[in-house]
C-alpha cells in the first residue's frame, strides 16, 4: 500500500488497532442480532491489493442498466475507479469527481478535512477493516453554490473470475449552497462470491441539498455491508434512497447526524427479496441540534424463504428542541415461511418534540385483491398490482425521472420474477446472475 | 341471462342466505330492498365470486352456464360487473393502468386482440365524458383520497368501461347526498341496454325514482319475501321494513 497517501495511511494504524479490539461484529450485539455477519467472512475470499486490468470496454456495461438517463458516469470495477474517464475531473460548475485515491493525492487538504470524520472506526469492526485497507472508491465534490442539473451515476461492478472481497471507501462533500443528484448502483457480472464492505461518508454543508439513489443488484452468491454516514448542517435537505433487487446476505447501516439547525433529512428504503436473501436495516438518526426534521420510511416485501430485518434508532439530544422525527416500517410477507423483524428505537431527551413510528408485517390486502379480481384481472396479476403499489411510495421520492421509470420497471419485472438486465447487455449476465 | 335457484351461503358457519330464488333476463332491472343484515349485500358478493362465503346449496346460471365454480376474475370476463358500496383504495395503482389491464382482460377471454394505447385513451376519454368525470380523477391513484360521491361515480365510470352484460349494483346510493345521487342514477340510466341488465341493491327507495326497475324483490332473513312492480317500492317506503318483518313472521 505504498502508493496509497498519507491521509488514508494515518489512520490505518489506529484503525487495525480498533479491528484487532471489536472484532467481525456478531449477534451478541444488540445492533447485529438480525444477522450473522462472520459467517460471511468464512469463505475464502481474494483481495486485489491493486486494480487489475479488465480485458473489454467495461463502459457498455452502462446501457444495460438505466439507459436514458444522461449523467456524469463514473465506474468502479471491484472497488477501483476505472479508467475510461480522467482519474479526476473537473465539470462545468466546478464540480470535481473521479477516484477517491487520486483525490487522496491532489486535494489533500479535503481529505483531512473530511476523511474519516464521519465514520466513527472506533465503534463499528467493519467501518474499522473498511478504514484499515482502505485503498479506492469514489469521490465527489461539490463546492460551494456548484449545481448541476445532470445527475453523478456511480456504477460499481464487481467482476472477477475468483471470489472477490472488495472493500470501497467513498466520499461524498456538497459544500455549502451547492445542489447534487448522485445514483449509485451495485451490480455483479460473473456468477463468483462476492463479498463487500463498503463506507460511504457524506458531508452536506449549509443550506446544500443532496439526493441520494443506491440501487442494489448483485447477484445472490454476493454479500454487501453497507455503511454511510450522513452529515447534514444548517438548513441542509438530504435524501438517501436505497432500493435492493437481488443480492444474497445484505446489511446496510445508514447514520445521520442533523447537525445544524434546520436540516431536514429523508431516509427511505424499498427492498424486494425472495429465495434465501436476507436484507437487515440499520439506520441511526441522530439530532443534535434544534429545529430539525427528519423522516424514515423503509419497506420490504419477502417471498419464499426470505428473511428481514429492521432496526430504525431515533435519538433526540437534550437540546434538540422542536425536533421533528417519524419512521415507518412496512412489511409484506407473501408466505409463512417469510420472515421479517422489526424494532424502532426512540431515545428522546427533549420535551418539546415530535416524534413518531409505526411498524407493520403483514399480507396484501384482501379487499383489495378480491376488488381488482372483481374487475377481470387475475389473481396473479391482481397480486403484482398491488405489490408494486406498495413499493411506489418509495420509488416516488425518485426526483431524477428517467431513473425513476427505471427503477419502476426495474421493480416491476423483479416482482414478476423476470430477469432485471436488458437483452442487449454485451456480457450476457442474465446467465451469471 | 341469471338464474339463481335456491341459492344458500354462509360465513363463518352462519348461514347468511337461505335459499334466494331470482331470475333476471335482458333489459330488465330488478331493485332487491331489505333491511340491514338481510343478506342484500352477501348476495352481490356471492355472485361476484368473494370467497369469504361459503356456498352451501344451490345453483346459478349465467348465459346457461355454471356460475359457482367460476373464480371471481372469469365471471368479471364473463361480464358481470360488481358496483362496491365500499370502493376500496389502491393507492400506487393509478386507474389509467388499472382500467387498461381490466379491459384487455376482457378482450383476452373474448379472443380479442389488446387494445392500442390510442383507442384505449379515447375510450378513456368518451366514458369520463359520459359520466362527468373529471379527468384529474383519471389520473390519479385507485379511489384513492376520492369523496364518498366521486367514489360511487368512479364505479359507474368502471362500469361504463368495461360495458358487463349483468351490473349488480351493491348500495350505489348509500352516503351520497340527492345531487350525487342523480348524478350515478344519471350515469347509471345511459347505460341501460336492450341486451343487458341489472341488479340495483338499495335499503331506500329514492334512488328508484331516479333508477326506475322493473321488478322490485324484498330480501327479508335471507329469502325473497315479497315481489312485485316499482309500486312495491313505495309501499315499503310508506310501511316500513317491520311491516315485512311482521308479516313474514305470521
Amino acid at each position: 500500500m505504498n502508493s496509497s497517501s498519507s491521509v488514508f495511511n494515518s489512520l490505518r494504524p489506529a484503525a487495525m488497532e480498533s479491528f484487532r479490539k471489536l472484532g467481525i461484529p456478531d449477534r451478541s450485539l444488540e445492533n447485529y442480532k438480525s444477522t450473522d455477519i462472520p459467517k460471511v467472512f468464512l469463505s475464502p475470499l481474494n483481495r486485489y491489493i491493486e486494480q487489475r486490468k479488465i480485458l473489454f470496454a467495461v463502459e457498455d456495461l452502462f446501457h444495460c442498466d438505466i439507459p436514458e438517463l444522461d449523467t456524469e458516469l463514473i465506474l468502479l470495477v471491484n472497488g477501483w475507479f476505472y479508467e475510461n474517464r480522467p482519474k479526476l475531473q473537473v465539470l462545468p460548475g466546478g464540480m470535481i469527481i473521479g477516484s477517491m485515491s487520486e483525490a487522496a493525492k491532489q486535494y489533500p487538504d479535503l481529505l483531512e478535512q473530511h476523511y474519516s470524520k464521519y465514520a466513527d472506526y472506533e465503534k463499528d469492526g467493519l467501518v474499522a477493516l473498511n478504514t484499515a485497507f482502505a485503498q479506492d472508491g469514489t469521490f465527489i465534490f461539490v463546492p460551494r453554490g456548484a449545481g448541476n442539473d445532470r445527475a453523478i451515476q456511480i456504477v460499481n461492478v464487481l467482476l472477477s473470475p475468483e471470489d472477490l472481497f472488495v472493500q470501497h471507501r467513498n466520499l461524498v462533500i456538497v459544500e455549502d449552497n451547492a445542489t447534487a443528484r448522485v445514483v449509485v448502483c451495485d451490480h455483479s457480472l460473473s456468477a463468483r462470491h462476492f463479498l463487500t464492505n463498503s463506507v460511504t461518508e457524506i458531508y452536506v454543508g449549509p443550506n446544500a441539498h443532496l439526493d441520494y439513489f443506491k440501487l442494489q443488484n448483485e447477484n445472490n452468491n454476493s454479500n454487501q455491508i453497507s455503511t454511510s454516514f450522513v452529515h447534514q448542517e444548517r438548513s441542509s435537505e438530504a435524501v438517501f434512497n436505497t432500493i435492493t433487487l437481488h443480492g444474497g446476505l445484505i446489511r446496510n447501516n445508514v447514520y445521520t447526524r442533523l447537525n445544524g439547525e434546520g436540516a431536514s433529512n429523508q431516509t427511505l428504503g424499498l427492498f424486494l427479496v425472495d429465495k434465501t436473501q436476507h436484507v437487515d436495516t440499520y439506520t441511526f438518526v441522530d439530532h443534535a441540534v434544534p429545529n430539525c426534521a427528519s423522516r424514515q420510511n423503509f419497506k420490504g416485501i419477502l417471498d419464499d424463504q426470505a428473511t428481514g430485518a429492521f432496526n430504525g434508532r431515533i435519538l433526540v439530544r437534550p437540546q434538540a428542541q422542536k425536533t421533528q422525527a417519524y419512521q415507518v416500517n412496512n412489511n409484506i410477507l407473501l408466505t409463512n415461511d417469510a420472515k421479517m423483524s422489526t424494532k424502532p428505537q426512540l431515545e428522546i431527551y427533549a420535551d418539546d418534540v415530535k416524534c413518531s413510528h409505526g411498524a407493520t408485517v403483514g399480507q396484501l390486502d384482501q379487499n383489495a385483491i378480491f376488488y381488482l379480481q372483481s374487475r377481470g384481472i387475475s389473481i396473479r396479476e391482481a397480486r403484482l398490482l398491488l405489490m408494486y403499489a406498495f413499493g411506489h411510495e418509495i420509488l416516488s421520492k425518485i426526483t431524477v425521472d428517467p431513473l425513476r421509470e427505471r427503477l419502476a420497471d426495474l421493480v416491476d419485472k423483479r416482482l414478476r420474477g423476470e430477469l432485471t438486465r436488458c437483452n442487449s447487455c454485451p456480457l450476457h449476465c442474465q446467465e451469471t446472475c | 341471462m341469471l338464474s339463481i335457484r335456491n341459492l344458500k351461503a354462509a360465513i363463518n358457519g352462519k348461514e347468511i342466505l337461505r335459499g334466494i330464488n331470482l331470475e333476471v333476463n335482458e333489459g330488465e332491472v330488478h331493485a332487491i330492498m331489505g333491511p340491514n343484515g338481510s343478506g342484500k349485500s352477501t348476495l352481490a358478493a356471492v355472485l361476484a365470486g368473494r370467497d369469504i362465503f361459503t356456498v352451501t346449496g344451490g345453483e346459478v346460471f349465467f348465459d346457461g352456464k355454471p356460475l359457482l365454480g367460476m373464480a371471481p376474475e372469469t365471471r368479471a370476463r364473463a361480464g358481470i360487473f360488481l358496483g362496491f358500496q365500499y370502493p376500496v383504495e389502491i393507492p400506487g395503482v393509478s386507474m389509467v393502468n388499472f382500467m387498461r389491464t381490466a379491459i384487455n382482460e376482457q378482450r383476452k377471454y373474448r379472443e380479442l386482440p389488446e387494445m392500442n394505447a390510442s383507442d384505449f385513451l379515447k375510450l378513456m376519454r368518451d366514458k369520463k365524458a359520459l359520466m362527468e368525470i373529471d379527468s384529474a380523477l383519471a389520473s390519479r391513484s385507485v379511489n384513492e383520497g376520492f369523496s364518498g360521491g366521486e367514489k360511487k361515480r368512479n364505479e359507474i365510470f368502471q362500469m361504463a368501461m368495461l360495458e358487463p352484460r349483468l351490473a349488480i349494483l351493491d348500495e350505489t346510493d348509500s352516503g351520497l347526498d340527492i345531487d350525487a345521487m342523480k348524478t350515478v342514477a344519471t350515469g347509471v340510466n345511459r347505460l341501460r341496454r336492450p341486451n343487458n341488465a341489472m341488479i340495483v341493491i338499495t335499503h331506500y327507495q329514492r334512488l328508484l325514482n331516479y333508477i326506475v326497475p322493473d321488478f322490485v324483490h324484498v330480501l327479508s332473513g335471507g329469502r325473497i319475501v315479497r315481489s312485485g312492480d316499482k309500486t312495491l317500492a313505495y309501499e315499503l317506503e310508506e310501511k316500513g321494513y317491520d311491516w315485512i318483518k311482521e308479516e313474514n313472521q305470521e
